[in-house]
């Protein structure tokens, strides 16, 4: 369970001055539920995923992940998180499974859970055939699967996706998007940014539009099909957008 | 605090720094390498060139003296010196090095000497020029010493003591043990050898891991994961940490080796470098581990500092270029220690680096001013926290951890 609260975010810019990345967003997202967050690039996906995963701190407003508060305990909720993105990369110079390992070493786990779990995600994700492979002799999809099996070293109880397709193969992406359905299946909390439609259609239970750091609507696809009566994504998005794009113009 | 996060973090950075081949090569193999190869290098260059300038007999010309027949025979007799007869150009032939020293003897010179009339030898040379000087000093201590015994004969002549233009001697005695003699000279070297390469070993460890996480998109990676940013920042200075002090030892280790061996082959030709040697090996443990942990806070400021400096980086080159003008404000105090006349004043033993530098010169000597051990430690363990400190800062800093 995630609950943003009046979640915002500003930064100090040199040339223009003091920028709201996120500004006031609050959404609920459930467990066994697919939470997408569509937006442009520099929307504030990115900022919103990173402050729920704590990595950011919020500047207003909080969030709370599974009963622990971003501000007050981010330890606690990075140990409930499983945090995957484009940017997240691996140790080069480890092998699959110490990667692995250090993971679920820093999760808190004893030698013992972490033996059992690694060889149970090991044989379930297919990757023992690397299992001793240094991380720069990997290819992209086993990459992608080492990532994968860290974010769920600790068995966490929700998952967050930036952008978790960017830039990879098709055949690559498959593998994320059946991870993220797998997610939802064993009742985990999901939620995931992107800017590509399909995978929005595809695999989302609820959508929220993000655009300059607002939370413009949100809703599952077929309230947004009625509201906005139009069947494509792309052409609600569009109709979202689009007045506060004029309006910025204007300014 | 937890030491196993601090522990689990340093280990799994040791296992990648060990797998990196320019750490490696930086803090184990240069170090280890770089001694032997230095020493023996210039040690042989040396002891070649020496041994050479010594084997050539250098070529004096003799001007004039066809009178002074007992001089001349005495110049002509002097050991590993070819006396050569006039020729036009003799100044060009200074400056060519074909002949090494001129020597001029006034006509009449025995005669106006009998007389006791007043004459002046002189000596043409190529001033600083090592064969030259060598040759000259040759002739200068004959004449001298033709001048002393003529001396003795005229007292010897007239009844009189040589008290007469002796009145009394003025004689110098060294009472410092010997440690000290060598001390002074060598003293300085090691103290500057150990930081610099404190400063050397943490140097690139500290830019891997930092800018290099950062570079390598790892950053946000071990930031998703529930270790606290304090524990992260610890675990990678304790690296650091160690590489530093690991590069000192064993470069300390390995320079202690090979001047050790450099003295066995060469202690009859070259006695600086033997003296060296055997004042490396008279250092003892003792001297060795208090150099050590006088260099503990400085080799902790350091890895601090530059961890630090390169967290700031987005990129390894970034961070390269802002280290590289680090080595210079640590190369100056350091430096600054080893000149002569600089010594250790309170206010001296404030300034970091320089005034580890300086004590190591005196600890080397064996001795010990608790005073200032005292006050040079902890000032520099102050400057070391502060540091550290300071890292862990910025650590927690998303400016400077997402600086884009």
């Amino acid at each position: 369970m995630i609950e943003a609260r009046g979640l915002s975010k500003r930064f100090q810019d040199k040339k223009r001055g003091e920028i709201r990345a996120v500004d006031n967003v609050s959404f609920t997202c459930q467990p066994g539920k697919i939470y997408g967050l569509l937006g442009a690039n520099g929307a504030g996906k990115t900022t919103t995923l990173r402050m729920l995963a704590t990595i950011l701190e919020p500047s207003d407003g909080t969030a709370i992940v599974c009963g622990h508060d971003v501000v007050e305990q981010p330890e606690k909720v990075r140990s409930k998180v499983g945090f995957l993105s484009t940017a997240t990369a691996l140790y080069r110079r480890l092998t699959a499974q110490e990667f692995v390992e250090y993971f679920g070493r820093l999760n808190g786990l004893d030698e013992a859970t972490l033996k059992r779990r690694v060889d149970d995600i090991f044989n379930r994700l297919d990757m023992n055939s690397f299992r001793d492979r240094r991380c720069d002799k990997l290819s992209t999809g086993m990459m992608q699967k080492t990532s994968i099996a860290r974010t769920l070293v600790h068995d966490p109880q929700v998952m967050i996706f930036d952008e978790p397709t960017n830039g990879l193969d098709i055949m690559t992406a498959r593998t994320i998007t059946a991870f993220i359905r797998e997610c939802r299946n064993s009742g985990k909390t999901v939620i995931f940014s992107t800017h590509i439609m399909s995978e929005v259609e595809k695999l989302c239970d609820t959508i929220g539009i993000i655009h300059s750091g607002k939370l413009l609507v949100e809703g599952s696809l077929a309230q947004l099909r009625d509201q906005y009566a139009e069947h494509e994504l792309e052409e609600i998005f569009v109709k979202v957008v689009t007045p506060h794009y004029v309006a910025e113009e204007a300014n | 605090m937890s030491l196993r996060n601090v522990g689990i973090v340093y280990r799994k950075e040791l296992t990648e720094a060990l797998r990196d081949r320019r750490t490696v090569i930086s803090t184990i193999l240069v170090p280890l390498l770089l001694f032997p190869v230095l020493s023996v290098g210039f040690g042989s260059l040396a002891v070649v060139l020496v041994g050479k300038a010594k084997e050539e007999v250098p070529k004096v010309m003799l001007r004039g003296g066809e009178d002074s027949p007992a001089v001349v025979d005495g110049l002509k007799k002097l050991d590993k010196i070819e006396i050569v007869p006039e020729t036009p150009g003799w100044k060009d032939q200074i400056i060519n090095k074909e002949i090494r020293a001129a020597v001029e003897i006034p006509s009449g010179f025995e005669a106006h000497v009998a007389q006791q009339k007043s004459d002046t030898v002189k000596i043409f040379n190529y001033q600083g020029e090592m064969k030259s000087e060598f040759a000259t000093d040759k002739i200068e201590t004959y004449m001298k010493e033709y001048r002393d015994k003529v001396v003795k004969e005229r007292l010897a002549a007239k009844n009189l003591a040589e008290t007469v233009l002796k009145p009394f001697e003025v004689n110098r005695e060294n009472v410092a043990p010997p440690e000290k003699v060598s001390g002074a000279a060598f003293g300085g070297i090691i103290g500057y050898m150990v930081i610099l390469l404190c400063m050397t070993g943490a140097m690139y460890p500290a830019m891997d891991l930092t800018a290099g996480e950062k570079e390598r998109g790892t950053m946000e990676t071990i930031l998703s994961s529930p270790i606290s940013r304090m524990h992260l920042v610890l675990g990678k200075f304790f690296l650091i940490l160690t590489a530093a002090l690991g590069t000192a030892a064993l470069s300390v280790l390995s320079m202690g080796v090979s001047f050790s061996v450099l003295g066995h082959y060469t202690s009859q030709s070259a006695g600086g470098r033997a003296a060296a040697a055997e004042f490396l090996l008279q250092l003892g443990p003792k001297t060795v581990i208090s150099v050590f942990l006088m260099a503990l806070p400085v080799a902790v400021l350091f890895s601090a500092t530059l961890m630090t400096i390169a967290l700031f980086a987005k990129t390894y080159k970034e961070a390269q270029s802002y280290l590289t003008p680090m080595t210079f404000v640590v190369i100056f105090p350091a430096i600054a220690a080893m000149l002569p006349g600089v010594e250790l004043t309170p206010k001296l033993s404030l300034i970091p680096i320089l005034n580890v530098s300086l004590l190591c010169k005196e600890l080397v000597t064996g001795t010990y001013h608790w005073n200032y051990i005292a006050i040079i430690f902890s000032s520099t363990c102050v400057y070391a926290a502060v540091a550290l400190f300071l890292a862990i800062k910025m650590f927690q800093r998303e400016s400077v951890l997402f600086r884009s």
